[in-house]
């Protein structure tokens, strides 16, 4: 699962990042954004937005994408 | 007036939590996370810390715990519940309080002294804040809700809002009044040897139901 910052929402962590990226010679870099990865295993994967939506993600503030392997 | 305190494995601000209950009601006991007995209390705090380690984000995991579960249960009664910082955050994920709370804008943990505008009353309230994720935030449309409905309880005064919570908001209750949450620590400020006590009187307003919404529109009275 795939989790990160809803569009819109102000993602500081990302900026950060961003800004650091000149320094270090990267340029043409932008739109950043932090997330986090959830990796499991599931026997059931059609519970996994289910498991999202309770757990593993806040949708008030978060999208989740499930990728399964 | 009797409170319960919470205690999770990461809390750390039980302790004052349970003083200041004791300073402001007629006594106090701390509720571990596994338990669901709340036989006797007449109000309940969820205290600041880091439960469960905030791992995943900050309150996710604790909202799931027998003492939460009994908590909810309480609140949907009418019980009073303060949430305070970590509490806040637990609330807002247990989904008895609107939103959710954020990383700080400048990404740096904050210790200082803030300044609170009560809402309605105007009154001043200076208590000290400590947090990483602080940053209060609801879509659009909830906020013109919440604040129609009189929720809004508590914002940063002017210069105070160092975390970049959206319109100032330091801390909101539930519709009918008797959930509160506040980022800020009131328990941090009943005692005039650490310079202010005007964290009793979040106690003292949330025990009497003065966060009630009246449905008028008005900010709580």
């Amino acid at each position: 699962m795939l989790i990160r910052p809803k569009e819109g929402i102000l993602d500081p962590q990302g900026k950060a990042v961003e800004r650091a990226l000149p320094a270090l010679g990267f340029e043409g870099i932008g739109q950043v954004h932090v997330g986090r990865m959830v990796e499991l295993e599931a026997d059931d994967p059609e519970r996994l937005a289910e498991l999202c939506e309770k757990l593993l993600a806040n949708t008030l503030i978060e999208d989740y994408e499930i990728q399964t392997l | 007036m009797i409170w319960g305190v919470l205690q999770f494995p990461g809390s750390c601000d039980e302790r004052d939590a349970l003083h200041a209950c004791e300073v402001h009601g007629d006594g106090a006991r701390l509720i571990w996370h596994e338990s669901r007995d709340l036989d006797g209390l007449d109000g309940v705090v969820v205290p600041g810390g880091f439960s469960y380690g905030d791992y995943l984000r900050a309150g996710a995991i604790a909202r799931f715990s027998p003492a939460m579960e009994a908590v909810a249960e309480a609140a949907a009664g009418g019980m009073p519940v303060l949430g305070i910082c970590n509490g806040f955050q637990v609330l807002c994920e247990a989904g008895l309080l609107p939103g959710a709370l954020l990383r700080n804008v400048e990404l740096r943990f904050r210790c200082h002294q803030v300044e609170l505008v009560e809402e309605g009353s105007g009154e001043r309230l200076s208590i000290p804040a400590k947090h990483g994720e602080g940053r209060y935030y609801a879509p659009a449309e909830m906020l013109d809700q919440i604040e129609a409905n009189g929720q809004v309880a508590y914002r940063y005064a002017e210069g105070h809002n160092s975390n970049g919570s959206v319109r100032d908001i330091a801390g909101v209750s539930n519709e009918r009044g008797n959930v509160l949450g506040l980022m800020p620590h009131p328990e941090h400020a009943v005692d005039p040897l650490t310079g202010s006590t005007d964290g009793l009187r979040v106690f003292d307003r949330l025990s009497r139901g003065a966060f009630a919404n009246h449905g008028d529109g008005n900010p709580p009275r």
